[in-house]
């Protein structure tokens, strides 16, 4: 509902009439460019919208970037080129999945490093657990005193 | 006069939640009974206050009454009488004044329903317990007061926003908000068993129906929001990996991890530390999802700079409660003394095993979803962490996760035989390894992952068919002694069956609707026919319609498959007068597991009419998933053990199961 309520939002400010996302009039007539736009739209952020996807969003900027994505393609870009093209004009922001460098470094490396610590960690205690376990601490100089007196009693 | 009433209810709520914040515990300190019984009576009448408080406002609501500033911003008087009663939870201020309400109501559960406690850990549940009630009632009465009057009481309200005007509005938020604040109770266990410096195996046994109870909420709740995104946005996705729909998912993921473990430590007294950090960390997440999404934190770090009032107070909420839980278990958890020794390859070993991945998931998602508000905070970088970070991820913990599934329920506790175990889960291999040809054979190389999403869900379903058959000797022996056995088992090991098996149906249905999904996007003019999917549809025109607060432009289409009619389709757009608004109503038909998805676009002046019609195979798998799922955890809740309440220690032997040790 929280979503939907911030969407709504959006909905309010963005698009006074319902439109759909992609439109007709938008789609390339050879398939495999097509695709290829779809796919890209789908990691394309609609800088206006709440983490939509300009290929979701119903924004009027979202369908700028769309179109715009079309004309690079048709022009011959690959689809590294069509995205170092958007970056280069709208920043990083644009990308719904951050590209690995160093500010995103943390991002990317939290959750397999958590992991492996994890999985170290579970290791590590189990180990030592086992180690308590299977050998119970040496008696103190007193217990050694009190066993030798039960087994050989009457030696002291 | 009634919204004063209601006002005034809610203070004299917070004045008997700071007695229970306070007297029990003296009680339990100075081993004074009748403090300690007081905090009985305060719960309950904390929960009767706060319940007058909320019909007081559901009143004002239904009476439309526009002298009260909330009721006037988020309602209408031409509304539906459920869309006014659900306003009530549909904007900022009502739906805190919800979260309270289950909030005291889970303590007045305990109150009523805790006679099994021990006095002093009773009593310090349900101090802890109102600790965070009144942290809320002040949020509510000082920041977010819904029974604010205004001098001259306006004609008509502003009515509620559109997309809300849904029957998935009265539904969701109380769904989702008793899964959230039901981890309260896991939580109010933890700090009392920290205060008390002892917990056994009877503990997990108390904590686990509650924390199963919220899980059942959270999962359905969680489900319920998925579907209503689904058919009101308009373009068939259920599931966007936005931070509001994040923050209901990180509780979710702790608190499956907290059922799993809290199996351990009632089976074995093992875990202990672990299940009760988990216990923290679970309703932790819930606070911190209230407060990404009630603080405006999420829309951008400056909005919350610039109205920080009561993002301020829910971040002080934040850190009172989780920097005071976990100096608390800094503390105090070294003197729980660990228990219950197992080998590597054990049932413990693989809860572990779900435990370290489940938490690992959890952390890839509040990752994703903080690191972009941090990021923009320190260094003003902005970046945007969506769908495909999500995707890359958390897929992979999650299918390493569901691999092992099938494995754990057939490990014997203590020490377990992966060899044995692999083999007597030859026949789900099997059944695995079929459905991935199966799915080559039928799809081609088209999606080439979609194969083995495929084979890993029919593993995990037969998986939890053999678990159930090994336990029953089907196959091994005659039919009678199987059902014989069958009737024996305990209830939960039904559940665990049960709910595996419904995680691999959602499985299934998410790969079917992401791999095989096919669309068409296009103009139609009236009597023209649009095919998909072995469907044909035939645009048959507009036809205006009226509702009871808005004018519907409706679009009918006749479905034909091969050529015999099935059904009509009527998708529209809505449009509200009152805020000037257009919503675009979707109009599903399911076949089978599948659905047909047709939304509208504009009409043009020559009238055609933009479409985008989805054929999603599967999709409805993945919401009924959810609900198997939550008939397992049902299962479980049922289980004698659980009804019957945890046994005094001195009587557990009675209770011993005697055909098979449960789970």
């Amino acid at each position: 509902m929280r979503r939907l309520a911030t969407l709504a939002l959006l909905v309010t400010l963005l698009a006074p009439t319902a439109a759909l996302a992609v439109q007709p009039d938008e789609i390339l007539k050879d398939p495999a460019l097509e695709s290829r736009a779809r796919d890209l739209s789908h990691g394309l952020r609609c800088l206006v919208c709440q983490n939509q996807s300009i290929d979701d969003s119903e924004a009027p900027l979202a369908r700028d970037l769309r179109l715009l994505v079309r004309e690079r393609l048709t022009k011959g870009d690959s689809d590294s080129q069509v995205l170092d093209y958007l970056v280069a004009r709208y920043g990083e922001f644009v990308l719904l999945k951050p590209r690995l460098e160093p500010h995103t470094l943390l991002l990317w490396g939290l959750p397999p490093t958590a992991l492996l610590i994890g999985i170290f960690a579970v290791v590590v205690m189990a180990r030592r657990r086992d180690k308590a376990a299977a050998a119970p601490s040496a008696l103190s100089p007193t217990e050694q005193q009190r066993l030798a007196a039960l087994v050989e009693p009457g030696r002291d | 006069m009634i919204p004063e009433l209601g006002h005034y209810a809610l203070v004299l709520a917070l004045a008997l939640g700071l007695m229970q914040a306070v007297a029990p515990m003296i009680g339990a300190y100075t081993r004074d009974a009748a403090l300690m019984r007081l905090a009985n009576s305060t719960a309950l009448m904390q929960f009767f206050f706060v319940a007058f408080s909320f019909a007081a406002l559901t009143v004002s609501y239904v009476t439309s009454d526009f002298s009260v500033a909330n009721v006037f911003e988020n309602s209408h008087s031409m509304m539906p009488l459920i869309y006014k009663m659900s306003s009530v939870w549909g904007n900022h201020e009502g739906s805190m004044l919800l979260w309270v309400l289950i909030l005291s109501l889970f303590g007045a559960m305990v109150a009523a329903f805790g006679a099994n406690l021990p006095a002093t850990l009773k009593a310090h549940v349900l101090a802890v317990q109102s600790w965070i009630a009144c942290a809320f009632y002040l949020f509510i009465l000082l920041t977010s007061n819904p029974f604010l009057r205004m001098a001259e009481a306006p004609l008509e309200g502003r009515d509620l926003n559109p997309i809300l005007q849904d029957p998935g509005l009265a539904i969701h938020p109380p769904l989702l908000y008793i899964g959230y604040v039901g981890f309260s109770i896991a939580f109010s266990f933890a700090i009392a068993a920290l205060i008390d410096g002892r917990i056994d195996a009877a503990w997990a046994r108390w904590v686990r129906p509650w924390t199963l109870a919220a899980w059942i909420f959270l999962t359905l709740g969680i489900a319920m929001g998925s579907y209503w995104a689904y058919y009101t946005l308009g373009w068939g996705g259920f599931w966007f990996w936005d931070p509001v729909e994040n923050a209901s998912l990180m509780p979710w993921l702790a608190g499956t991890a907290l059922l799993h473990s809290a199996v351990v430590m009632e089976k074995r007294n093992a875990l202990k530390v672990w299940t009760i950090l988990l216990a923290i960390l679970t309703f932790s997440l819930s606070l911190i999802g209230t407060f990404l999404v009630r603080s405006g934190v999420l829309t951008s770090v400056h909005s919350f700079a610039s109205d920080p009032t009561r993002g301020v107070f829910i971040l002080i909420i934040l850190v009172f409660f989780i920097g005071g839980s976990l100096s608390l278990f800094a503390w105090r958890a070294p003197l729980l003394k660990q228990g219950g020794l197992f080998a590597p390859i054990s049932r413990e070993s693989a809860l572990v095993f779900n435990n370290l991945f489940l938490t690992t998931a959890c952390l890839t998602v509040f990752v994703g979803t903080l690191y972009p508000l941090a990021l923009e905070a320190f260094t003003g970088a902005k970046i945007s962490v969506g769908a495909p970070f999500f995707n890359l991820t958390f897929g992979p913990l999650f299918v390493a996760l569901m691999f092992v599934m099938p494995f754990g329920p057939l490990l014997a506790w203590k020490r377990g035989d992966a060899l044995g175990v692999a083999q007597r889960l030859m026949a789900a291999f099997g059944v695995g390894l079929a459905a991935i040809a199966a799915t080559f054979a039928v799809q081609g190389g088209q999606a080439i992952l979609a194969p083995f999403g495929v084979g890993l869900a029919f593993f995990v379903m037969a998986g939890s068919l053999v678990d159930l058959a090994e336990r029953t000797a089907l196959f091994r022996g005659p039919l009678a002694t199987s059902r014989m056995r069958a009737a024996g088992l305990p209830r939960s090991v039904w559940g665990t069956a049960v709910a595996h098996f419904g995680l691999a149906v959602t499985l299934l249905g998410i790969i079917g609707a992401a791999s095989w999904g096919t669309e068409r996007i296009l103009s139609l003019k009236p009597t023209q026919t649009v095919s998909l999917s072995g469907y044909e549809l035939t645009f048959d025109g507009l036809v205006q319609q009226s509702g009871p607060n808005y004018q519907a432009q409706v679009a009918k289409f006749t479905v034909r498959s091969g050529g015999v009619p099935v059904a009509v389709m009527e998708p529209a757009k809505r449009n509200f007068s009152s805020r000037s608004m257009t919503t675009n109503e979707a109009a599903l038909l399911t076949r089978g597991a599948g659905q047909l998805y047709l939304s509208l676009g504009d009409a043009e002046p020559d009238g055609s009419l933009a479409i985008r019609l989805y054929y999603k195979p599967l999709v409805m798998l993945i919401w009924l998933g959810a609900v198997v799922m939550m008939l397992g955890g049902g299962l479980s809740l049922s289980d004698r053990r659980l009804r019957v309440g945890a046994p005094k220690p001195a009587k557990k032997p009675a209770t011993k199961p005697t055909l098979q040790p449960a789970e």
